[in-house]
C-alpha cells in the first residue's frame, strides 16, 4: 500500500504518531509525480527542492510540538491561480508564463501555518475560463481514470493530481463550478464554501463576485478539515466575512435522521445522461434509508442561470485581466510602436482564445447602449436567482442533484461548441450566482468507468449541513482509486 | 442569428479590451459574440422590471482601514517581475 493512497487525514495522523517522517510523505508525492506526470499533466510546476526543504523544516516543527494539527506535514497541490512566494504562478496563462509572486495567497498561507508542504501549482483552464483544463497555455491535463477523457475543469489539475494520488490533498477554485465539476468527473471530493469564506486576497481573480477558494480531497473528512484550515476573516479581501464559527469538523457525524432534502426536478430534465439520473437518485435513496426526508420540488429559473453567468463573469473578467498589460509582470511583446500598440500586441499574444473571447464579450456588455440591456438585466436575475434558492431553503435543508450532466467528455470534444461546453455547468453555475456552498463527491460510476459526482448544495453559511450529509452518503461506499492512483501500488 | 455583429462592433471592442484581432480570429470572434449574445437573450424572457440588480449576495459595503504600511520594502521583487525597469522604475515606451 502506498502512502498517497492514504487521506490527507490518514497521512497526518501516521506523520503525528512518527510511523512515517514528513520526508518519506513528501518523497512518495514527488515519486508519484515523477512517475506519472507524462500521463496526466496535472502540474504546470512541480518544486521537488523546496519541499523537501520545507519536509525537513515541518519535522522539526512537528518533534518540538510546535505543529500539531492535522495536515502538519502533508503535502498539497495548488491551483496555478493562487500567488505563492517564490514560486512560479501562470494561471496556466502564456501572460504569466513567468511571473514568480512577490506575496502569497492567503488561504496558502493559512495552509503552510497548518503545516502544509507545498509541491508544487497544478494546471488549469487559461485564467480558470473553461470546463475541460484544455484552454491550458502548458497542454491539457488527462483524466486519470481514462486519459482519453478531459480531467473536467477549471480545477482539473488538482482534481487530476488528487485522483492520481501525486498529492494527499489540493486547492482549487470555483467561480460556476470549477471545484465541483472536476471533481465529479475525476471521482474525487470538492467543496466550494461559502462566499466570503477563504479569502480571496491573492487568488488571481476572474469573477470576482463569484470566486471562491476550496478543497479537493479523497473524502468528506479531509475536506472538512481543510476548509477549517485554509477559512479565515481577511481584511485585506473586503468581501470576506467574520464567520460566527469556523468549526466544520463537528458535522461529520453518520446521522441524517430527520433532514430535509429537496431534490429540483428540474435538474432532472432534458440533458442529463440517464447513468448520472440514476446514480444519483440511488445516492438520494441511500439518504432516505438513513432517515432522511426527501422530497421533490420545483427550483424555477434553472435555464437562466448560464446565461446571466457569462455576462456577469465575462464583465467582471474584462475589468480584471485589464491589469495584464505588459508593464509590470508577465509577458512583454517585443516589437512595438508605442504604449497602445505595446498593450494592444502584449494582450492578443499572451492570452489564449476563450480568454479574448470572454474578455471581449464581457468589454461588450460593460459597453454604453448595452449596459442596462445586458449586464444590469443578469444582475437582475441574478436577484431572482437568489429569490428561488431563499425559497427552497426556507423548506430544505439541503438540495440534491448531479454535479454535472454527463461524466468526463472526451478530449476535444466540447471546446469546438463553447456553449454546448458551458452547458455543462448547468447545475454549478447558479450556486455560485447565489454565494452558497456545494459539494461534489463519487456516487458511481457509469458504463465507460468513468465517475459520477453528487452535488449537495447549502443555504449560505450552512457547510455543516452539506458536510453532514455528504458524510453520511459516503458511509455507504467504499473510495474507487482511479487506475492511474493504482499504477504505483503494482 | 438575431445579433449580427458588424465590424464596427468588433473595432471597438476591440479597443475597449485592448486586443488586436487578426482577419481569421476578428470572423471566429464576430460569429462566438453574436451566438453567445443570442444565447444571453434568453434573460429577456424573464420581466425583471420590479427588481434590484444584485451586485452581491450579502449586504456588504465598502470596508475602511487606517491606509498603514504592514509589508516591508517589496520594491526589488516587485521589479523583478517588470519585462523592463531602470533604477527604481518600470521602463514604458514613450507616452508623451
Amino acid at each position: 500500500m502506498s502512502l498517497m493512497s492514504l487521506t490527507a487525514v490518514e497521512l497526518g495522523k501516521k506523520i503525528k504518531a512518527k510511523e512515517v517522517s514528513v520526508e518519506e510523505a513528501v518523497q512518495a508525492a514527488l515519486d508519484a509525480i515523477a512517475e506519472k506526470e507524462d500521463k496526466v499533466n496535472s502540474f504546470v510546476t512541480v518544486d521537488a527542492e523546496k519541499a523537501l526543504e520545507r519536509a525537513g523544516q515541518i519535522q522539526k516543527d512537528i518533534d518540538n510540538g510546535v505543529l500539531s494539527g492535522p495536515l502538519a506535514g502533508v503535502p498539497v497541490a495548488i491551483k496555478d491561480n493562487m500567488c505563492t512566494k517564490g514560486m512560479l504562478t501562470t494561471c496556466s496563462s502564456k501572460i504569466l508564463g513567468n511571473f514568480v509572486p512577490p506575496y502569497t495567497a492567503e488561504a496558502v498561507r493559512n495552509l503552510e501555518k497548518a503545516g502544509a508542504v507545498i509541491l508544487g501549482k497544478t494546471n488549469m483552464d487559461e485564467f480558470a475560463m473553461g470546463s475541460t483544463t484544455e484552454t491550458s497555455f502548458y497542454g491539457a491535463t488527462k483524466n486519470p481514470w481514462n486519459p482519453e477523457h478531459v480531467p473536467g475543469g477549471s480545477s482539473g489539475g488538482s482534481c487530476a493530481a488528487v485522483a492520481a494520488e501525486e498529492c494527499s490533498y489540493a486547492l482549487g477554485s470555483d467561480t460556476g463550478g470549477s471545484i465541483r465539476q472536476p471533481s465529479s468527473f475525476c471521482g474525487v471530493t470538492g467543496l466550494k464554501p461559502t462566499y466570503g469564506t477563504v479569502s480571496r486576497y491573492g487568488l488571481i481573480a476572474y469573477g470576482s463576485s463569484l470566486d471562491q477558494i476550496g478543497p479537493i480531497a479523497k473524502d468528506v473528512t479531509d475536506c472538512a478539515v481543510i476548509l477549517e484550515a485554509i477559512a479565515s476573516h481577511d481584511k485585506k479581501d473586503s468581501t470576506s466575512i467574520g464567520r460566527d464559527s469556523y468549526d466544520f469538523t463537528s458535522a461529520l457525524t453518520d446521522d441524517v435522521a430527520g433532514m430535509k432534502i429537496g431534490i429540483p426536478r428540474d435538474y432532472f430534465g432534458e440533458g442529463l445522461g440517464t447513468e448520472v439520473r440514476d446514480a444519483v437518485l440511488a445516492a438520494a435513496g441511500e439518504l432516505k434509508k438513513k432517515g432522511a426526508i426527501v422530497e421533490e420540488f420545483d427550483l424555477s429559473l434553472v435555464e437562466y442561470a448560464i446565461p446571466a453567468y457569462y455576462v456577469i463573469a465575462c464583465a467582471e473578467a474584462s475589468s480584471n485581466l485589464a491589469r495584464f498589460d505588459g508593464v509590470k509582470y508577465g509577458y512583454r511583446t517585443e516589437e512595438f510602436e508605442g504604449l497602445h500598440h505595446m498593450y494592444k500586441k502584449t494582450r492578443s499574444e499572451g492570452f489564449g482564445t476563450e480568454v479574448k473571447r470572454r474578455i471581449m464579450l464581457g468589454s461588450f456588455v460593460l459597453s454604453s447602449g448595452y449596459y442596462d440591456a445586458y449586464y444590469l438585466k443578469a444582475l437582475r436575475t441574478k436577484a431572482l436567482i437568489k429569490q428561488a434558492f431563499d425559497r427552497a431553503f426556507e423548506k430544505y435543508d439541503v438540495i440534491l442533484g448531479p454535479a454535472a450532466p454527463t461524466t468526463a467528455p472526451r478530449l476535444g470534444d466540447s471546446l469546438s461548441d463553447p456553449i454546448k461546453m458551458y452547458l455543462g455547468d448547468i447545475y454549478t453555475i447558479s450556486v455560485n450566482l447565489a454565494g452558497l456552498p456545494g459539494i461534489s463527491l463519487p456516487c458511481g460510476t457509469d458504463a465507460k468507468g468513468l465517475p459520477i459526482g453528487l452535488q449537495l448544495i447549502g443555504d449560505c453559511f450552512e457547510e455543516k449541513k452539506i458536510l453532514r450529509a455528504a458524510y453520511a452518503f459516503e458511509q455507504t461506499r467504499e473510495y474507487a482509486h482511479s487506475p492511474l492512483a493504482a499504477d504505483v501500488m503494482l | 442569428m438575431a445579433n449580427i455583429i458588424s465590424d464596427e462592433t468588433i473595432e471597438y471592442v476591440g479597443i475597449l479590451a485592448k486586443l488586436e484581432l487578426d482577419g481569421q480570429e476578428r470572423e471566429r470572434a464576430k460569429k462566438d459574440i453574436g451566438e453567445m449574445l443570442d444565447y444571453i437573450d434568453k434573460l429577456n424572457e424573464l420581466d425583471t422590471s420590479d427588481v434590484e440588480p444584485m451586485s452581491h449576495v450579502f449586504p456588504v459595503h465598502n470596508v475602511f482601514r487606517e491606509d498603514v504600511v504592514k509589508n516591508g520594502d517589496g520594491r526589488k521583487q516587485t521589479l523583478s517581475n517588470a519585462p523592463d525597469s531602470r533604477e527604481d522604475g518600470f521602463v514604458v515606451p514613450k507616452t508623451i
